[in-house]
């Protein structure tokens, strides 16, 4: 799958959306590889990602028994641990970072640790590679995510599509970031609880809230202050 | 895909079978309370009579309406394809594809001097039907293209060497599938040429995404020029740090 390779937007703007992801290559490393898995997601989650996912379930996840207080007091915390206490098959397990600084310093703790297992970036060509040369490490294979091609005029706007493909999978919907950017222009919801909401509906959780928060809050009124919550 | 409405003739929320792709986000990414439906719908019609502004949280099905239906052949084949949390039975992983580039570290899939081709349908939130992937297909298979063995699409052909797929598919609707190839660099240009050329005469849309192995110092300096010369914009990457080996026991006359 490619889910975290067609994110709309040009390079600058993945400045703060580097994701790191691992995984085990069937028949060749995958005995044993559920715990490099779960050590992976461990390590990430010392360096402050911005959400964990083990594509079953990210840090910003549904709720099964809310009551109607809920409409008032959502937690939008990340909850990094149950991600990691979760991993008990092969999955792809990624982290998402809202900064090079903090990619780097994981980067190089999970090259320290020798996990064995594919361990992949994502983020502009560029980034990728320059947090690689940060670590001393060259890159092994490179896939490129040319322009999409919408002839018959299908997509969204840009803005939207910034924040509906951040979940490559597609169950992030294009009308719910649509009413998403209505709420906060609105002043309905505030950047960050409407980026959560966004995340509660990626289940490998890659989408990234911090990137969404800011796209989210660039529709405000420039000087505009925002509550975190 | 915008499959959920209101029917004004009975004033409740239906589900278009044909629009949608079984992806179950309805069901999974909704948090959930237990309301009474009768007190919700009644709540409902004050708000509206009085023209109140009816604001709860977007994420929320306030009576847990959703559930998930046991599906049959071939209607089956739209969850296998839309849900990411469906396993794959031809390849052993969920999601749409295989594992790329993202292994070749371990499994040496594209080597240098070769390109992986990934063409990706119905994404993002379009969807597509499989006769769209099959006019690809069939374009594809008419220059000689071998298709990627391991890729649930390849597994639903029924001739891999004209890219038909099986018939009783072709009006299912799916989130989005993934076509995988291989070829030499030579052929990208033509290859692409026949992708976008097709992607004029399907109703969706595409995500191409193109890959190699770098050289010994990390750098590739063979696809992204060509792929620069050719006149297409790449920003964004999926890249493989080179950090996985072979640690499985290796037994004798094993592949």
């Amino acid at each position: 799958m490619t889910n975290t390779l067609h994110r709309y937007g040009n390079a600058q703007s993945f400045d703060d959306d580097i994701i790191i992801f691992a995984i085990a290559c069937k028949g060749k490393n995958d005995e044993g590889a559920v715990e490099q898995l779960r050590a992976f997601l461990t390590i990430c989650a010392k360096h402050q990602p911005v959400s964990i996912g083990n594509s079953e379930s990210g840090s910003y996840r549904p709720t099964r028994d809310l009551t109607p207080t809920a409409h008032w007091g959502r937690n939008t915390e990340p909850n990094h641990q149950a991600v990691i206490d979760a991993v008990q098959r092969l999955r792809t397990v990624a982290a998402v970072f809202d900064t090079r600084e903090k990619a780097e310093s994981c980067l190089r703790e999970v090259i320290d640790a020798d996990l064995g297992i594919s361990i992949n970036i994502a983020t502009s060509v560029d980034g990728a590679r320059d947090v690689g040369r940060a670590c001393d490490i060259p890159r092994h294979s490179v896939e490129y995510a040319l322009s999409l091609a919408d002839p018959h005029d299908h997509l969204p706007d840009a803005q939207v599509l910034s924040l509906s493909t951040m979940c490559g999978h597609g169950m992030v919907a294009a009308n719910l970031a649509k009413k998403m950017l209505d709420m906060v222009r609105e002043g309905r919801r505030t950047p960050r609880q409407a980026a959560v909401t966004l995340a509660r509906f990626c289940p490998c959780g890659a989408f990234n809230p911090a990137r969404a928060q800011r796209l989210l809050e660039a529709q405000l009124p420039a000087g505009t202050t925002t509550l975190s919550a | 895909m915008g499959a959920i409405a209101i029917d004004p003739a009975i004033n409740r929320a239906v589900i278009d079978y044909d629009a949608c792709v079984e992806c179950g986000t309805c069901y999974r990414g909704m948090s959930q309370e237990h309301l009474n439906p009768g007190v919700v719908r009644a709540v409902r019609a004050l708000a509206k009579l009085f023209r109140f502004r009816f604001e709860p949280e977007p994420d929320v099905c306030p009576t847990a309406a959703f559930v998930m239906e046991e599906l049959e052949w071939p209607r089956i084949v739209r969850r296998v394809f839309s849900d990411p949390l469906v396993e794959h039975a031809s390849t052993g992983i969920h999601g749409r594809g295989t594992e790329e580039v993202k292994t070749n570290d371990v499994s040496n899939r594209v080597t240098v001097g070769e390109v992986g081709h990934v063409i990706e349908f119905g994404r993002p939130g379009v969807g597509v039907r499989f006769h769209h992937i099959q006019t690809m297909t069939m374009a594809l298979a008419a220059r000689g293209i071998v298709f990627e063995p391991k890729n649930p699409i390849t597994h639903l052909m029924t001739d891999t060497g004209t890219g038909t797929l099986k018939p009783d598919l072709l009006q299912e609707k799916i989130l989005s599938a993934i076509v995988e190839i291989k070829t030499t660099l030579d052929e990208v240009a033509g290859v692409l040429d026949t992708v976008f050329a097709v992607a004029n005469r399907i109703d969706t849309v595409l995500a191409v995404g193109v890959s190699t192995r770098c050289d010994n110092r990390g750098e590739d300096e063979l696809l992204a020029p060509l792929l620069t010369n050719l006149g297409y914009r790449f920003e964004r990457a999926k890249t493989n740090m080179g950090l996985g080996r072979i640690t499985n026991i290796q037994h004798k006359g094993a592949p």
